[in-house]
């Protein structure tokens, strides 16, 4: 029963991502939209914990939002999938539920 | 498929009012139905015709407004959330005896029942906010 987990506020204000990383169940999905995208970012105090979790979790990031905040998609972590908002969709309907962590 | 949207957030706090409108625009372009978008907690603030931000600034309310007329959306607010934040339509004007009403076009006061309902009728119910 593949699930999508949405994070939308960034690592360094809020446990949502590590809270989704841990409890997220083997084959699932996680979206980075809003502040969330910056734990897509590599070399940083999160980026370990994302790579980590790549072997269980497939990560998307939504493309809006890292250009809304200057992220350029060069500094992502390698093998997080850049997507806009038809992705957004797809994903939702591709998975059988949709989990927010707020 | 069918698509219940919950928004927990004003249309200026973050961003999860702009992301859900997003999202709703990309559903419709993609041929899915929206059941019901139901605006709880601080997310009632998104009901207000009141709302007047400068002209170069977006205005969330009435792009919600736009977007219901167009696709005959149902956009539900939070009957309790929305009378500890002043969101009153003409009924909830009369029973509390206002002066006035500020709900925007298109929207509705309904109770939570109207969140199960599109929980329970549609295929996936996607959060945004807080």
């Amino acid at each position: 029963m593949p699930m999508l987990h949405t994070v939308n506020k960034s690592p360094f204000e809020r446990g949502a991502l590590e809270s989704c990383i841990r409890l997220a169940i083997k084959g699932s999905s996680v979206l980075l939209i809003e502040d969330g995208v910056y734990g897509a970012s590599r070399g940083t105090a999160a980026s370990n914990m994302v790579e980590n979790a790549m072997k269980d979790l497939d990560f998307y990031v939504l493309g809006s939002d890292l250009k809304a905040r200057g992220v350029d998609e060069n500094r992502l972590i390698d093998g997080i999938t850049v997507i806009d908002y038809s992705g957004f969709v797809k994903l939702a309907v591709e998975n059988d539920k949709v989990q927010a962590w707020l | 498929m069918k698509f219940g949207i919950q928004i927990n957030e004003g249309p200026y706090t973050h961003e999860a009012s702009t992301t859900a409108l997003n999202f709703v625009s990309a559903a419709i372009e993609a041929g899915h139905e929206i059941f019901r978008v139901f605006f709880y907690h601080d997310g009632v603030n998104n009901g207000t015709r009141y709302t007047t931000p400068p002209q170069d600034d977006r205005n969330l309310v009435n792009a919600w407004s736009e977007l219901a007329e167009k696709y005959n959306i149902d956009l539900v607010v939070c009957v309790a959330a929305a009378q500890r934040r002043g969101i009153i339509d003409k009924g909830e004007q009369e029973r509390n005896g206002k002066d006035g009403n500020n709900i925007a076009p298109g929207f509705r006061i309904s109770g939570l029942g109207q969140l199960i309902e599109a929980g329970i009728q549609s295929d996936r119910l996607v959060v945004f906010g807080d």
